[in-house]
């Protein structure tokens, strides 16, 4: 029975999430926290705060820990297959479509109609995110990150990898220093 | 080829810092970039219907990566080395380090890391632009990418509906571009 609650929780903040993890966010909560109650307010911001610091998606991280917390492997299992299994098998489903039609007008002209969209996107989320670094670690160490991470990337082509690796301890070693 | 697979999704699932935005770059960066699996059109056309569907966008992705590559199990696979290792980290050392998460040196450990995902995001931006420039020519080109962020930044309609908008149109723009072209020349 516990499984079927921890599945339906998360189908359905998921589903309902329309814009990707953060925006399924606040629906986990309003699950986990005010109808299940398997978290209190508290922990589920500590939890949050954490799932923050690790890397990879944050929805998968929440239901990994909850599902666990819950439901033990069964629940970790049941909460991840939830969360990540119907909008993985419809976006197959859909660019397999388009992919067996790739030749035909129509797609092509979605294709190309999609660009300017994608562009559009990708330059929201790259000021989102430097608002973001903005807010947290002022304008100059943001700019001068940025600059050397576009260099490192694009002028020497390092591996993204690398890049984040060397912030990261930029960011553990110096910065907590300056301020 | 499974190994090329795991690789791929166990780097960009651990160095992914920042949610699911963060790992794009990163999974372009495999997929286009080191294995060739596809053409950056090709991954331009995952994002956008990506966009269009409910749920974390870097699973989804993943799963599309890895189905594309072997089928089914490679969906799986992808989707498992993508996410089990922080879902783990998250199960087995929450008690132990959650009291980090606050610390000032992990905190600023994530935000320096921050502008670089800022950068590698403006650099797609920059290329997905090329190809928009490259395929439509440059007025109409730059023109619906200034109509695009309007959209969504000024009047915040949401990224799928922008999606689904201009997939719609997409779908007849070869069957009405002649048309455009034809108005115009008798216009003149």
């Amino acid at each position: 029975m516990i499984f079927v609650s921890i599945f339906l929780s998360f189908l359905v903040a998921n589903l309902l999430g329309y814009g990707g993890g953060p925006a399924s966010i606040p629906l986990m909560y309003e699950e986990i926290v005010n109808r299940y109650n398997w978290l209190s307010n508290t922990e589920f911001s500590n939890m949050l705060a954490f799932a923050n610091a690790l890397p990879g998606p944050v929805a998968t991280k929440i239901a990994a820990y909850v599902g666990y917390g819950v439901g033990g492997w069964g629940g970790f299992a049941v909460a991840l297959i939830a969360t990540i299994l119907p909008s993985a098998i419809g976006l197959i489903f859909l660019l397999k479509l388009m992919r067996k039609h790739k030749d035909s007008m129509i797609v092509k002209g979605m294709t190309l109609l999609v660009q300017p969209v994608i562009t559009a996107l990708m330059l929201v989320l790259t000021f989102e995110m430097f608002q973001d670094s903005y807010h947290s670690i002022g304008i100059i160490q943001s700019a001068a990150i940025a600059l050397i991470a576009f260099l490192l990337l694009q002028k020497w082509k390092v591996h993204p990898a690398i890049v984040i690796v060397l912030a990261f301890l930029y960011g553990g070693l110096v910065v907590p220093h300056l301020s | 080829m499974y190994k090329d697979l795991i690789l791929a999704m166990l780097r960009s699932g651990i160095f992914g810092f920042g949610g699911g935005p963060s790992v794009i770059p990163l999974f372009r960066h495999e997929a286009v970039t080191k294995y060739k699996w596809m053409d950056n059109e090709e991954f331009g056309d995952v994002l956008a219907i990506a966009n269009t569907l409910p749920g974390p966008i870097a699973t989804k992705i993943a799963a599309y990566l890895g189905y594309r590559q072997k089928g089914t199990v490679g969906a799986i696979v992808s989707v498992f080395a993508h996410i089990l290792p922080t879902c783990l980290a998250m199960v087995f050392l929450f008690s132990f380090i959650s009291i980090l998460s606050h610390s000032p040196i992990i905190t600023s450990m994530v935000s320096a890391v921050v502008p670089v995902i800022s950068v590698m995001l403006g650099l797609m931006a920059y290329e997905f632009g090329e190809k928009a420039v490259k395929g439509l020519g440059i007025y109409v080109g730059i023109g619906l990418t200034i109509v695009c962020l309007l959209l969504l930044q000024t009047f915040s309609i949401h990224p799928g509906i922008v999606v689904l908008i201009f997939l719609t149109y997409g779908a007849f723009h070869f069957k009405l571009k002649p048309k455009f072209l034809h108005k115009k020349e008798r216009g003149m």
